[in-house]
């Protein structure tokens, strides 16, 4: 359409470089060995390595991956890739001033200082760098109010009991092949506890970042809201550009228990692969919520990196009257796939579900939505709304939609609506007419076509989340 | 040719296998009489059958649908058909006394009870079997070849064993003005055994004809009648600008399996519309795919389906876009009672080359007992950019506003739910043309909606 978004079609992916810092890495390959190593790394309790133990066996029975969804890539050599890589640090971390200056920079680079004293927001960071936490803020001012948010490892040490309770409690090690290979390698991920009736004084928020070469990330998340507590949880994603895929398989557990809200938000800018659709992460994630009486859990998703994406943030409505929402903008361009949605299990009574998915679809992305709404004979009068919309541009993309639809009861109400539409060109005239450029002129038509899904979005991160849409879209429009 | 009951019995399919079928097929081969080609066909099918078998549940397009009832049944040669007369027919037949009628009996064209009157020139409507005794070339030219052996595991099925059912063929610019009636009757000779008639319709440039199809089960055993399979296929070919309206009314009994495939292929600028109709059958199953081979065409597929008791009906379309510039139309409606359950499937595929599609596919169900289910996918997969695409699916029960409403309008009891259910099902039958065809239905489906509440 215009020469100079054809310009920006090459424009480099931001945070694509890569920290030169020295790091310990696990030897190349997956056995046993390899998940001995990972939990004696972490001095962790003998329960725990018999439990990635037998994640590792059931792993191992598995034989394949998943192949039922609308995505295509090589087989993954599990034996090529390094289970563990750390920052190497010479003795444990007593604070920030500890932590390496070439990871603070590298932080600060992605926009995200951990240094406390910069922080205006008022937002509690906790940085995972490859397979490690490198720094939480704010854990001073959130003990005040019982809340734990601190790594993975540090949760093991600290609060064994919490995490022995609840971890696998909501996604078994069993549930699926990548759940239960990130059970057998996790190597760490934040824990947040939310004690009773507390409603967490700030945003709590994780970055991750990929930064080794031939490593996968398999981090995972463990957050429980106690009784009629508050939480909202942030998490930003990047990588450095390489070549090679890089696999990322997290799990993320959610806890609600009785009138307790976990409201999560994530912003995945993994790298996407060049324009030739050359390298990129793997993102095949886990993720599930568990909502007890009266509880309510709300993922909202804003996906526009990743080379594959393979992602069902999902809301098990256990309890009577319990919450579930999703709020998802999913973006492909170049060689992109997506392949995500969300499942509400509608297990109690009354329980109410909203699904909001966006599609936008560019260069060659194939953008899939596969969602499942289950509502069981006993979970009378329940309730689900789900709209799904998908944009095209251009001819060489695709958006799909596979909802699944399945009700057992006849006291419960169910509607579905999904379209699909170009970016509507006398909409772009019309913005053009009135001064603006082409670029501008999709990045409003798109951001209007999001603004169910961004206004779901805490503040700081709904203004990223726009500028991220902007640059994924840029030169989709030739 | 007992060489291929041999190849089924050892196949991959092992225990997936329908019990019965290598027999069956090996006497339809022997039986001979078969033309070249058609043999050819029955080989490929009974080795396609062999090698992949009864779909199980971990098959996505037959998840919801799962056929260990089938599977344990056994399958033996059909009996003697049961005397049918005339009379016997008169509650299914529709419109008027004079319109052309083929009645198969157990998957045989029954002449005596059949009537064709005199069609125009052009036009052709009779046994199928007839028409490949003749070498009709329309007939090996497409026979197969729409809803062929490899497009699921009873479209094997029924090549392998199909012997008669309905041929119709109305050449280029010829209009009929009389529905061509197709009633499919299986008395209790087919008890215990597998019926798999085919339809071929050809219409050429320009063409235009109704046709119905009906599937009724007439018994006169005591009891429950012993379970049957019919597994039908519909192969429809609409040649350039051609416009054809197809009823589909499934009546089948209460112990019958019914599979039924219904392949439409498209030309340009031509024009089809679908009203299916199920209502029997134990389990019932209904493909319909439309392949839209050219541009400017228009496809409407309007559905419904009532279930009661312990009843499973699912329906499964897929429209296909190939082609700029066309424009389809899909409404299924589902009423779901006591136990029944329902499964849709609607699939709409826009290829890259597809601009300028319109495509909008509803799916509205009703669930009137506490233990009725349905599960339903409305499903498109697009890869052009410039294209309205929409989808929607609802669930629920009858709304308690309406309900009050019509109490305060003085309308009491039964009579409120029978109003508002036959109003949500008014919208598809209102889409019949065929204004005497539209009534008769009209008719059955109100005193259906009627038993269903009683």
């Amino acid at each position: 359409m215009s020469s100079p978004v054809e310009a920006l079609v090459n424009r480099e992916y931001k945070y694509g470089f890569v920290t030169d810092i020295e790091q310990e890495t696990a030897p190349i390959g997956l056995s046993e060995e390899t998940v001995r190593f990972i939990s004696a790394r972490k001095r962790e309790p003998e329960w725990l390595l018999e439990w990635r133990l037998k994640a590792y066996r059931r792993w191992l029975e598995m034989t394949h991956e998943p192949h039922w969804a609308n995505i295509h890539h090589e087989p993954i050599d599990y034996q090529a890739i390094s289970y563990f890589a750390a920052p190497r640090t010479q003795k444990p971390l007593g604070s920030l001033d500890d932590v390496d200056p070439k990871l603070l920079e590298t932080y600060a680079k992605l926009g995200i200082p951990l240094s406390e004293q910069k922080l205006l927001a008022g937002v509690a960071v906790d940085a995972i760098f490859d397979s490690v936490s490198v720094g939480t803020t704010f854990k001073a001012t959130l003990a005040k109010s019982g809340v734990f948010f601190c790594s993975f490892g540090e949760a093991v040490q600290e609060h064994p009991d919490l995490v022995q309770r609840y971890l696998g409690s909501v996604v078994p090690a069993s549930d699926n092949y990548f759940a239960a290979l990130n059970a057998a390698v996790f190597s760490d991920g934040s824990f947040v506890y939310i004690p009773k009736g507390v409603r967490c004084p700030m945003e709590l928020s994780t970055y991750f970042r990929i930064n080794a070469a031939n490593t996968g990330q398999f981090e995972r998340t463990l957050i429980i809201a106690d009784e009629g507590s508050y939480v909202s949880y942030l998490e930003g994603c990047t990588a450095p550009k390489r070549d090679e895929n890089q696999l990322h398989a997290a799990v993320v557990e959610l806890v609600a228990l009785d009138n307790a809200t976990i409201k999560y938000s994530t912003v995945q800018n993994w790298y996407a692969g060049d324009e030739n659709g050359v390298g990129g992460i793997y993102n095949f994630v886990t993720k599930r919520g568990k909502a007890m009486r009266g509880a309510k859990i709300s993922w909202t998703q804003v996906e526009t990196g990743s080379a594959i994406t393979w992602k069902y943030p999902s809301v098990i409505l256990q309890g009577d009257d319990s919450v579930g929402e999703f709020y998802s903008v999913a973006v492909v361009n170049g060689w992109q796939q997506a392949d995500t949605g969300t499942k509400m299990i509608h297990l109690g009574r009354n329980t109410k579900s909203t699904v909001v998915s966006k599609g936008i679809s560019a260069g060659r992305g194939q953008n899939s939505y596969r969602g499942q709404v289950k509502i069981l004979p006993k979970a009378s009068g329940a309730r689900n709304y789900t709209q799904c919309d998908s944009m095209l541009i251009g001819n060489r993309c695709g958006a799909h939609t596979f909802p699944y639809i399945d009700v057992q009861n006849s006291s419960s109400k169910v509607e579905h609506e999904a379209s699909t539409s170009k970016i509507g060109e006398d909409q772009i005239f019309f913005c053009k007419q009135r001064g603006m450029n082409t670029e501008n002129a999709i990045s409003v038509i798109v951001n209007g076509f999001c603004k169910e899904v961004f206004r779901e979005l805490p503040m700081e991160f709904a203004v990223e989340a726009q500028k991220l849409l902007g640059v994924s879209l840029e030169g989709s429009v030739g | 040719m007992t060489s291929l009951a041999a190849d089924v019995v050892t196949s991959r399919a092992g225990s997936r296998t329908l019990r019965g079928f290598a027999e069956l097929a090996t006497a339809v081969a022997d039986a001979a009489g078969d033309p070249a080609w058609l043999a050819d066909l029955r080989r490929a099918a009974v080795a396609r059958f062999a090698d992949v078998g009864l779909p199980g549940s971990k098959d996505e397009e037959w998840r919801f649908t799962p056929l260990q009832g089938l599977a344990a049944l056994q399958f033996n040669a059909p009996g003697p058909a049961m005397p049918v007369a005339i009379v016997d027919l008169a509650p299914f037949l529709l419109g008027m006394p004079g319109w052309p009628l083929l009645v198969v009996v157990d998957g045989y064209v029954d002449r005596r009870l059949s009537r064709i009157g005199t069609l125009p020139p052009g036009a052709t409507f009779g046994s199928l079997a007839d028409a490949i005794a003749i070498g009709h070339p329309l007939v090996e030219r497409h026979l197969g070849h729409h809803a062929p052996v490899d497009a699921s595991a009873f479209t094997a099925v029924n090549a392998a064993l199909v012997r008669d059912g309905a041929f119709v063929h109305v050449g280029a610019g010829v209009a009929l003005q009389e529905p061509l009636h197709v009633l499919y009757v299986a008395t209790d000779g087919a008890a215990g055994s597998i019926v798999a008639p085919r339809m071929l319709t050809v219409l050429d440039r320009g063409a235009q004809a109704t046709v119905i199809e009906t599937f009724v089960h007439l018994g006169h055993a005591r009891g429950t009648p012993r379970p049957q399979l019919t597994d039908i296929c519909a192969e429809i070919v609409l040649g350039e600008s051609a416009r054809l309206e197809h009823t589909r009314l499934q009546r089948e009994s209460l112990a019958t399996y019914h599979v039924g495939f219904t392949a439409v292929d498209q030309a340009r600028a031509s024009h089809y519309r679908s009203f299916a109709l199920a209502l029997g059958g134990r389990l019932s199953r209904h493909n319909l795919h439309a392949r839209l081979g050219g541009a400017n065409i228009e496809t409407l597929l309007y559905g419904l389906y009532v279930a009661r008791g312990e009843q499973l009906v699912d329906s499964h379309t897929a429209i296909f876009h190939d082609h700029p510039d066309c424009r389809s139309w899909e409404v299924y409606k589902g009423v779901l009672a006591e136990r029944a359950r329902g499964v849709f499937n609607g699939k709409v595929i826009v290829r890259p080359e597809a601009q300028r599609t319109d495509a909008k596919q509803t799916n509205r169900n009703l669930l009137l007992g506490d233990e009725a289910r349905i599960d339903t996918k409305p499903q498109l997969e697009i890869f052009a950019d410039d294209v309205k695409c929409t989808h929607g699916a609802t669930v629920g029960k009858l709304d308690d506003q309406q309900r009050y409403y019509m109490r305060s309008r003085g309308i009491a009891g039964r009579a409120v739910e029978v109003l508002l259910i036959t109003a949500f099902v008014a919208e598809v039958v209102a889409e019949i043309t065929q204004p005497q065809v539209r009534e008769a239905l009209e008719a059955l489906v109100y005193a259906e909606m009627n038993a269903l509440i009683a």
